[in-house]
């Protein structure tokens, strides 16, 4: 009896075992068979975007036939620590999109990002503001080709101004005019909502120049010459404060797809948005009719700006076993070609040079705007250590807005925060 | 006999083993792990010199580090409280009523076992959506004439973890419903029948008699109330995001943990010192806490 228990025991604990060698033994002959390619991974942060870089990739391959890359998109949100947690494990993606500023530097100060100025000499023709969203500040390397920028401005709905007929407004006062006429004709004067942190700092960067004193303010805040409790910046919040009576009702509780759907709806008749949305705005309603405007400040006579940041950059995990491989589609993904296609299928504003943006008629209108544009003030100067900027003000602002906190007590809160680290504003 | 022991003890091992390895490698190596590299300062994601107890000190002494994690550890003190006092009340109710053989107890069983079974992050994602501005729960106060009522339940920093708890004892409550049933059931009979002669009520069999008889699986229960509670995650992360917002009022130390140390998007780049720190404090916390209930609730238990 005894005997046979063991001999019962022992086959089913081998027999998984026997089994799982079996596959493993398979698994050879099914790599000696592709062996003559080279398969690359490359991940974006953009699922919506899964069929521009599959149309593309195929064109790669189809130029280097032994080549084969496998996309993958994750969620926008869980990128970095997806990115973070394989790149650490020793595994991840050969190319991928990295984030700009302090959010390339975590991975580049890392080493898990292969210096680029060697494997590209042209990156030197890049412009300054694209290539700072590249570089470490650490060690001032170049680890990411600079793929778009990104503007953040106000959309409106062109119809609905046509039909109230309300032309785009020149000051503050003029812009809640429009606010109010739109409002009065049944519409949701402003879409924007609270309940999604990082969307007030996208409004911020949207309203809040004007107020604060655009890239003047920027540079005395980064100098230590300034700080967050300026009078300015306050006054700033409680402008932006202001506007929640526009806002959808329990704006607290809208989030980012509730904000961008009362813009593609024809509900809303403004979104304070980033250039990002108009590729997403025209695949969901084609037939919406939209144009965009830097929101002006108090005065009539100040420069109406809008904020600009670099935002995605190609990069080339320092660790891979195929780097020429690699380098050879991240040449791809940097060229003037693959440029237009971001213009013209994504409505992107490329970074690469030579690319020209201005056949389209929306990124003509960015590359307008843009000539009157700030650094996106916490993104820019203050997302490269904790708490970044950008964690104290999407905090602090949704206080602001739901009125639990006043912009002072905001503002003190960023200050300190900041404060805690950077050693300007410990002097 | 000495061999026969022997013989057992090998036997023993066989079987433990598997389980241990497992235990070992994917809990117990992790925990330690993540004690070793909060006793070292990280730039980035690589590992600097050792710096003993320094994390600690920053995660209670320093701002912003010790507001969030009081701030967080008191959200985490409001799900225990709240999910101990409705969920597991109820479920001592409804596992009575049931025990009851009230009609439809049979039905009513597995219909409060239903969302038990459902994905807590499926859960969080479509409760996420019903209690949108527009969702299904407004307009239904809206349909029953209760319009005024209307919320922003995850945006408001008062309603907000309310509403999580709220979504989350509707999926729970089954498991401490089945428990209590269960318990109730295993009662003696000729206890009861004996109670019944004498002639109490109702009530009076209840607490002098069921309750204390199932204290053994109030304890059960009790433990894994602070483990989840301590352990919130998901639910927060699926119905407010990472950052438990609006402004921190959904914050726990499950996703204060995860944001520290993993970073995220918009907020920043990870701090893996500090959050190993919360994570070793989380674990501590766990294990010291179902330590006492576990010792609390013993000395209540009765034998018969």
């Amino acid at each position: 009896m005894k005997k046979k228990m063991t001999v019962f025991l022992l086959v089913t604990l081998l027999l998984p075992g026997m089994l799982f060698a079996q596959g493993t033994a398979e698994k050879p002959s099914v790599t000696t068979v592709q062996k003559e390619k080279t398969v690359l991974e490359f991940w974006t942060w953009r699922p919506e975007d899964v069929d521009f870089y599959a149309a593309q990739i195929a064109k790669f391959e189809a130029l280097n036939p032994d080549i084969q890359i496998i996309q993958t998109a994750q969620k926008n949100t869980e990128y970095n620590t997806i990115l973070a947690a394989s790149l650490s494990g020793g595994a991840g993606p050969d190319v991928f999109q990295g984030r700009a500023y302090g959010g390339l530097a975590t991975f580049a100060d890392s080493g898990f990002l292969e210096p680029l100025e060697q494997w590209m000499p042209e990156l030197k023709d890049y412009s300054a503001t694209a290539l700072l969203g590249a570089t470490s500040p650490t060690d001032g390397r170049i680890y990411g080709s600079p793929a778009v920028s990104q503007t953040v401005f106000m959309y409106y709905n062109k119809a609905i101004y046509k039909k109230l007929g309300l032309s785009i407004p020149k000051t503050w006062d003029q812009l809640l005019a429009n606010f109010d006429a739109v409002k009065k004709a049944g519409y949701l004067a402003l879409g924007n909502g609270a309940k999604d942190g990082w969307t007030l700092e996208t409004m911020l960067g949207g309203m809040g120049p004007g107020f604060y004193g655009a890239t003047s303010f920027y540079n005395d805040v980064v100098d230590g010459k300034k700080n967050f409790e300026d009078p300015a910046f306050i006054f700033m919040m409680e402008q932006m404060k202001s506007l929640t009576k526009y806002m959808p009702d329990m704006y607290m509780g809208v989030g980012y797809d509730d904000m961008r759907s009362y813009f593609v709806n024809e509900t809303a008749a403004h979104l304070i948005a980033g250039s990002y949305e108009a590729a997403y705005f025209k695949s969901q309603n084609p037939s919406l009719d939209f144009g965009i405007f830097a929101i002006p400040s108090a005065k009539a006579f100040d420069p109406a700006y809008v904020s600009v940041y670099a935002d995605m950059n190609f990069a080339v995990n320092a660790h891979s076993k195929h780097k020429e491989a690699a380098i050879e589609f991240l040449h791809f993904l940097s060229s003037k070609e693959f440029g237009n296609a971001m213009v013209r299928d994504l409505k992107m504003v490329s970074a690469v040079p030579g690319v020209d943006a201005s056949f389209d008629p929306f990124i003509a209108s960015v590359l307008d705007l843009q000539k009157n544009s700030t650094p996106y003030l916490f993104l820019v100067g203050f997302r490269y250590k904790q708490p970044t900027g950008s964690s104290l003000w999407q905090a602090a602002a949704q206080g602001v807005m739901a009125g639990t906190i006043t912009p002072e007590q905001a503002a003190k809160q960023i200050q300190s925060g900041i404060a805690s680290y950077y050693t300007p504003f410990q002097k | 006999m000495n061999r026969r022991k022997l013989h057992k003890g090998l036997w023993i091992t066989f079987f433990i083993s598997p389980g241990l390895l497992v235990v070992g490698l994917f809990i117990l190596l992790p925990l330690f792990l993540s004690l070793y590299n909060s006793l070292f300062s990280w730039e980035q994601l690589i590992r600097l010199e050792f710096v003993g107890f320094d994390n600690f000190k920053r995660l209670f002494f320093a701002y912003p580090y010790n507001e969030r994690f009081s701030n967080a550890l008191g959200n985490n003190l409001t799900w225990f409280i709240s999910t101990m006092l409705i969920q597991n009340s109820l479920g001592l109710l409804f596992g009575y009523l049931l025990s009851r053989n009230i009609p439809g107890a049979e039905a009513f069983k597995r219909i409060f076992f239903i969302p038990v079974l459902f994905s807590i992050v499926a859960v969080g994602f479509l409760w996420g959506i019903y209690l949108k501005p527009t969702g299904l729960v407004n307009k239904f106060l809206e349909i029953v004439g209760l319009g005024a009522l209307k919320q922003a339940w995850l945006g408001s920093e008062q309603l907000s973890t309310p509403s999580i708890i709220a979504v989350n004892i509707w999926r729970w409550v089954g498991f401490p419903t089945l428990v209590f049933l269960a318990a109730i059931d295993n009662v003696p009979q000729e206890c009861l029948e004996a109670a019944y002669m004498e002639g109490v009520s109702e009530w009076q069999l209840f607490w002098k008699i069921i309750f204390p008889l199932i204290v053994p699986s109030l304890t059960i229960i009790t433990v894994l109330t602070i483990i989840g509670s301590l352990n919130v995650f998901e639910q927060v992360y699926t119905m407010t995001g990472l950052d438990g917002g609006p402004n921190y009022s959904t914050d726990t130390i499950g996703t204060l943990f995860y944001r520290t140390a993993f970073g995220s998007v918009d907020a920043g780049s990870p701090e893996i010192g500090i959050g190993s720190a919360i994570g070793v404090v989380i674990y501590l916390l766990t294990f010291a806490i179902s330590l006492i209930s576990i010792f609390v609730t013993k000395r209540k238990e009765v034998q018969l």
